[in-house]
């Protein structure tokens, strides 16, 4: 119908599968966000790691390169779980800083603009508006951490041969497992606290407390008390703990695997209860 | 007709505060007023239609789909146009009126195209490419009204429609819902707490007082079976007026100071009261004629 005719008419077309719906809010989430040149550039960097990281396996395997630099067979470090460890976390680290940059307005926005009476109004979910804001930080954490991460896995299997994929294959689970929950967690705790505090600066602020000022506080409390339970509330040395045991990186750490999963599993579930709680189509006052 | 909304016994508690007692209605209208006084239940009401509040007894039926069970399919044939702002600041009207098509299920193409219809339809095609966040109200209630029809819904919610607006932007308003409603694909629930919207657009009224139906009419046949009323204040001799008054066949009371108020048959002539006036040589101060409004209906429900 032409728009001058300005008359009311009804929908009569095809509809979308009701379970891809939840797809359409990563499409309008990424629109918005590849705005920001910033943004842009900031994705940019956190690929230059793992661009070192490529060209470090292939030299490492170029034997002629390597005695035109004079160095000798083995003097460089080995491709393996320490490896990987170092790399998780400094691609952990520019997650987490990609988190703070994108999670706040992701969720926070739509429930100070009551906007949330408007998309549960349809045919779609609250679990699905959840899934849907997950996958835009998913996504893109994922380009920076886990998907590199196999890729190096695979340049070095090239260099190398299947039989070090065989013998190494517990490492590309390790990679997909360890970077995977790190970006999950990130995800949810972003998610939460912009749905909590419904202001994006707030949110921000609050996503780099629960961080460092998480951190400081466990330390204070360790040295306080003469204990090592303050770790429990250090995110950042809880998953490094549990990138350790994955990567059979033979480091001390102030947890135990076991501390470090149940910490992070127990967050991951307040996040989710905190979501379940804000995510509404309108709120009751008491 | 297919009822449009069919309530049984219908309870909601937030707590152990019970905000709908027991509502039991069948509505099969057109356009169905909503009314009642702030805090009677009414955008309750409507956030249980959607199946955002949990039911705590009876059942509710919207188009013939039951909203425990069938949710979705609810919600796919309805449009809600909620009374608080609710938009996102940093998205232009047509790719958010676009993504609210989307989500309703409508393919990315379609909801393009629809979000500029339905966007020159509300009035605001020349702005459709603002960010909403640079809205007036007067463009955000068009602009809510715009995503609840994107996706052309078969019920159409509206919650105080008309708050915050303008004169002008009111009559624009009641403009576009009249036309929807006569475009005939489409019924409405009105809520709101002004009569005169309410009147001027709606065939039906459900009165809500403290979460419970204390009314429902059908304003055409209220308005044809309504009484008509006159009042005159006089001054003088009044002995005997009421009866004078009452030969005309009228039924009269007198309220004092010359006062007196009659309910008058249909094809009574106001002359007659002139002429009883005149022969009893009484001035008449003031003479009120009037035909019984939405808004007696209102306040005799309120009474209840």
């Amino acid at each position: 119908m032409a728009v001058y005719k300005q008359s009311y008419r009804e929908y009569e077309g095809r509809h979308t599968a009701l379970w891809a719906r939840f797809l359409i809010l990563p499409r309008y989430s990424y629109a918005r966000l590849f705005q920001s040149r910033f943004l842009v550039i900031f994705m940019a960097v956190c690929l230059f790691y793992p661009l070192a990281c490529a060209v470090f396996v292939y030299l490492s395997h170029n034997v002629p390169l390597l005695t035109a630099l004079r160095f000798r067979s083995g003097a460089l470090p080995e491709i393996d779980g320490q490896f990987f460890y170092v790399y998780s976390v400094v691609q952990g680290s520019l997650a987490f800083l990609l988190t703070t940059l994108i999670g706040p307005s992701l969720i926070a926005p739509d429930l100070s603009n009551g906007a949330m009476s408007l998309y549960l109004s349809r045919p779609f979910s609250r679990a699905q508006y959840v899934a849907g804001k997950m996958l835009v930080l998913l996504l893109l954490l994922s380009l920076i951490t886990w998907v590199p991460g196999m890729l190096l896995f695979l340049i070095q299997t090239g260099c190398v041969g299947w039989h070090w994929a065989r013998a190494y294959a517990w490492l590309a689970g390790s990679i997909a497992l360890g970077l995977g929950i790190w970006i999950t967690a990130l995800a949810l705790i972003a998610l939460a606290l912009s749905a909590w505090v419904k202001w994006k600066i707030a949110a921000g602020a609050l996503i780099l407390g629960v961080f460092f000022a998480g951190a400081g506080f466990g330390a204070a409390i360790n040295n306080v008390m003469n204990t090592h339970y303050g770790a429990l509330i250090d995110l950042r040395l809880v998953i490094h703990t549990i990138w350790a045991d994955l990567f059979r990186h033979d480091v001390r750490m102030d947890l135990s695997v076991t501390e470090a999963w149940t910490v992070l599993g127990v967050s991951c579930l307040l996040c989710l209860g905190l979501l379940a709680k804000r995510i509404r189509a309108f709120e009751v006052v008491k | 007709m297919q009822p449009v909304v069919e309530l049984a016994g219908l309870r909601i508690c937030f707590g152990k505060r019970e905000i709908l007692k027991d509502l039991s209605i069948t509505l099969s209208g057109r356009i169905i007023g909503l009314l009642g006084p702030n805090g009677a239940g009414k955008s309750t009401l409507i956030q249980t239609l959607l199946g955002f509040c949990p039911i705590g007894a009876g059942t509710a039926r919207v188009l013939g789909h039951d909203i425990r069970r069938h949710i979705r399919k609810v919600r796919a044939l309805v449009g809600y146009m909620p009374e608080t702002d609710a938009f996102i600041a940093d998205m232009t009207a047509v790719s958010f009126i676009r993504m609210m098509g989307e989500l309703s299920g409508l393919p990315p193409e379609s909801a393009l195209e629809r979000a500029h219809e339905v966007l020159f339809y509300v009035g605001l095609g020349e702005a459709r490419y603002r960010k909403l966040g640079t809205y007036s109200l007067g463009m955000k209630q068009m602009a809510k009204l715009a995503q609840a029809l994107v996706h052309g819904p078969r019920l159409l919610i509206l919650d105080e429609p008309t708050n915050g607006l303008d004169p002008s932007a009111r009559q624009r308003m009641i403009r576009l819902i009249r036309d929807i409603r006569d475009s005939g694909r489409m019924h409405i629930i009105l809520c709101s707490h002004l009569l005169r919207d309410v009147e001027e657009t709606c065939a039906e009224v459900l009165i809500l007082k403290q979460g419970q139906i204390v009314h429902y009419a059908n304003l055409a046949e209220e308005r044809s079976t309504n009484q008509c009323f006159v009042e005159i204040e006089t001054a003088g001799e009044l002995k005997g007026l009421t009866e004078d008054l009452g030969a005309l066949g009228c039924t009269c009371t007198e309220h004092g100071a010359g006062r007196f108020k009659m309910v008058v048959p249909a094809d009574f002539s106001l002359r007659e009261i002139y002429r009883v006036a005149a022969e009893r040589n009484l001035p008449l101060r003031r003479l009120n004629y009037r035909r019984d409004t939405l808004e007696d209906i209102f306040l005799k429900a309120m009474e209840t």
